[in-house]
């Protein structure tokens, strides 16, 4: 009995821990949100991807805008080769509300996103991943049945300028993984709007 | 030689005018700061500085709303302790593309008289563990530290959090 109280305790203590989110090589946990289109996704919806790029990213804030162009090419190129792009949006219309459902469906239209873009109205996922800002990207792999974080951090390394860009983060992570080696950097940190919670 | 004279009353006049053009806008306004562009290596001097000032280091953007909500408290701090050994830096990460068009403005329209300095280092996942190892890169963030004595936030700072923290450095 006693052990079970110690490990009841322990399992509360990990949890707690695991309320801080991800670091590479955790499993990650799948979600159903809602769509642009107003349908549910989750990542299961996708039996035949290798992983997923995820990315927790706003209509507001001028860092996830600077990316946007850059999301569409990555969904574009990565898609094919088994690494969709999801989006979802995790802040808190009441303080933003250019980050409203309604508005995430007519910058999705305007921008012509070409993957899902996801509403996490609970905060929950992004908490669960850990999220601190926008934007904010998970790489997750499917390692036997288990979604296993791989990457996490900045797309790239210079949020002003495509062109000046020297290091692709996340698609020499997915390189990496294609090709059997370990991925370098795991993770990275990168300026950007923080989440307001709710 | 009435030549020569009227040529030099005419320069004198010239001079005049390019006196007036450059000099007297410049005189007027004097109260509107200047902001400096920096990279990270040019702004680190001020995140180690080694003497009995109290230095807050205050990480923001126009565009960044908690950011701008949090900034009259700093303000009012800053002009509480004016008298004390406490400098206060903030350290804008607006696009510097948006220097005269956004960052400008607003120090004039706020009336920010504590220096900004605009830091242009896209590559930040390079220094953002030089600020503090803790930092995920969210802002607004807040260095605030005497000579080996740091305190870092990734958060908005209550008037009354600012003056504890400064006060217990």
């Amino acid at each position: 009995m006693k052990k079970l109280m110690i490990f009841a305790v322990l399992a509360v203590f990990s949890a707690s821990i695991s309320g801080q989110g991800y670091v590479p090589g955790d499993e990650a946990r799948d979600f159903r949100l809602k769509n642009v289109d107003e349908s549910l996704v989750s990542l299961a919806d996708f039996p035949d991807a290798k992983g997923f790029i995820v990315i927790f990213t706003t209509n507001h804030c001028p860092y996830a805008v600077a990316y946007e162009d850059r999301i569409i090419e990555m969904d574009k190129e990565f898609k094919s080769q088994g690494y969709p792009v999801i989006a979802i949006n995790p802040n808190d219309p009441e303080t933003y509300p250019a980050d409203s459902f309604e508005n995430m469906k007519v910058r999705a239209q305007k921008k012509g996103f070409t993957f899902p873009y996801l509403f996490d109205e609970t905060q929950e996922i992004a908490k669960s991943y850990g999220a601190k800002r926008t934007p904010h990207v998970y790489l997750v792999a499917k390692e036997s049945e288990k979604l296993v974080v791989k990457y996490m951090g900045a797309i790239d390394d210079n949020y002003q300028d495509a062109s000046e860009v020297k290091e692709k983060y996340v698609a020499n992570a997915i390189a990496s993984l294609e090709a059997g080696k370990q991925v370098a950097p795991k993770e990275t940190k990168a300026i950007g709007c923080s989440i307001k919670w709710k | 030689m009435n030549l020569f004279l009227a040529m030099f009353v005419s320069m004198i006049m010239k001079n005049l005018i390019i006196f007036f053009l450059v000099f007297v806008p410049l005189v007027v306004s004097s109260n509107a700061q200047e902001v400096s562009e920096v990279n990270f290596e040019e702004l680190s001097p001020w995140l180690n500085k080694t003497n009995d000032t109290t230095y807050v280091v205050n990480f923001w953007a126009t565009w960044c709303k908690p950011c701008v909500e949090e900034m009259p408290h700093f303000m009012e701090v800053a002009s509480a302790m004016k008298d004390e050994k406490v400098k206060f830096l903030f350290v804008s990460l607006d696009f510097p593309t948006q220097k005269e068009s956004r960052l400008l403005p607003f120090i004039e329209k706020h009336e920010i008289r504590e220096q900004v300095i605009l830091l242009n280092d896209p590559n930040s996942n390079e220094w953002i563990n030089k600020v503090d190892a803790g930092w995920s890169g969210a802002i607004p963030a807040t260095l605030i530290y005497k000579d080996n004595s740091r305190s870092f936030h990734e958060s908005s700072l209550s008037k009354e959090e600012l003056i504890t923290i400064i006060k217990s450095i």
